[in-house]
């Protein structure tokens, strides 16, 4: 039986452009948890899940990553879903989604286009798509490669309601399967979750 | 496991290049430029064409893949691609090696190929075409691998092209020397080898080198 994912971070501060973001966060996050970051524009939300996701390096405090595999660093086992795509207009969708799950050394599923209902844009080219359909599109990169951390930067962006629904049973899934998701948001995300972080406490 | 993302990447970034046209035109444009422009500056010396030859075919190379470094990482870096590679299991700098390795294949190994057929212009001696295949082919790898590096520096200004070029072309003068000195093989029989063994040892030189430099810098840019 393998112990429960535990991620805990303690007094995590970061800089950027010299300017100090936010100091002396502190979470605990177990399997199975989710937490809302909330804030104001420019309180660190998206810092925050960067640093989280390896992009950047924190300027005092740590972030340990309990139980997970090993030899695997935290990014290694993390999804980030920023605001930029990642996604190449050029090429179709399914070419798009086909290219980040043999990248990440993982397999195409059929789940994967159903997750966000994009199989009848499948042979699209990206360019062509919406900015609600780009965002299911990035957001459907959760799907074709197992990662136990989901960092989810503004998720709900564009999405219509019934994305939102899908976005919804895709993190309640995660979430019951022994995963754990931070997402930062400013509206409601539909799920219950079990800690949220306020940015702005946190001068 | 590895492989499949090295193979996943190449794909990607040859499908990207059919798909957009990329560089490719736009060098063998300026290519094509220098070769005809050339014989018009110069005067019609025929004699003084074919020994200018090859050192002209090799700047416009040379020049012509530097257009196209810019762009290497650029698209990558903006669209936050380069955010989710930093978080696979693919060593960084595998993707740097990888996508310089994939700008050769799709701008400077065409270029190579096109290039010495193009010298005609330049009233080449035929015999010397396939030494300036074999010195071009091998050079243009190093030029693809120092292009990385000037295309990871500039990967997020928007006008990187200038300061890529300064950046670069000292790096590129090495394989500008031993490249000419190669394909003008008018010395002896043999003289072409001592420059295209050194030539071969900036390739393996680059190839060891270009993918840290790179990867270390698109790293501080994603900081």
């Amino acid at each position: 039986m393998p112990q429960p994912l535990r991620l805990k971070a303690e007094n995590l501060a970061c800089e950027r452009g010299g300017r100090l973001v936010f100091s002396n966060v502190n979470f605990t996050l177990n399997a199975g948890e989710l937490m809302e970051l909330r804030g104001a524009n420019g309180s660190g939300k998206s810092s925050l899940l960067r640093l989280l996701a390896g992009l950047n390096t924190p300027a005092d405090g740590t972030v340990h990553f309990e139980n997970g595999i090993a030899d695997f660093t935290l990014a290694e086992q993390a999804h980030y879903i920023g605001h930029v795509e990642a996604n190449k207009p050029a090429l179709s969708v399914i070419e798009n989604l086909k290219f980040w799950a043999n990248f990440l050394e993982s397999e195409l599923n059929e789940n994967s286009l159903a997750a966000f209902k994009l199989e009848a844009l499948a042979s699209d080219r990206t360019l062509l798509l919406s900015a609600g359909q780009r965002r299911r599109l990035s957001l459907s990169r959760l799907t074709i490669a197992p990662r136990s951390v989901w960092l989810l930067d503004e998720p709900t962006v564009g999405l219509d309601a019934a994305s939102l629904l899908n976005l919804q049973k895709l993190i309640k899934k995660h979430l019951k399967c022994g995963g754990m998701a931070i997402a930062a948001t400013h509206t409601e995300l539909g799920i219950k979750s079990t800690h949220e972080l306020h940015m702005d406490k946190t001068p | 496991m590895t492989q499949q993302s090295i193979r996943a990447l190449i794909n990607r970034d040859i499908a990207l290049a059919r798909a957009q046209g990329g560089g490719l035109g736009a060098a063998l444009g300026f290519i094509l430029a220098v070769m005809v422009l050339v014989p018009l500056a110069l005067g019609p010396d025929q004699a003084l064409l074919q020994r200018l030859a090859p050192g002209m075919m090799w700047l416009a190379l040379l020049l012509s893949v530097l257009l196209t470094a810019d762009r290497m990482f650029q698209q990558d870096y903006e669209d936050g691609s380069l955010d989710v590679m930093l978080m696979g299991h693919l060593p960084f700098e595998l993707v740097t090696l990888t996508k310089a390795i994939a700008h050769w294949l799709t701008v400077s190994l065409p270029l190579a190929i096109i290039t010495p057929p193009l010298g005609l212009l330049l009233n080449i001696d035929t015999a010397q075409l396939p030494i300036l295949w074999l010195s071009m082919i091998l050079g243009s790898l190093a030029l693809s691998l120092l292009a990385s590096i000037g295309g990871a520096v500039t990967a997020g200004l928007r006008r990187g092209g200038l300061l890529v070029s300064l950046l670069i072309l000292p790096l590129y003068v090495p394989v500008l020397i031993f490249g000419v000195a190669a394909s003008t093989a008018n010395l002896g029989p043999n003289s072409s080898t001592p420059a295209l063994i050194m030539l071969s040892a900036l390739t393996l030189m680059s190839l060891v080198v270009a993918p840290w430099a790179s990867a270390a810098a698109l790293r501080a840019y994603l900081r």
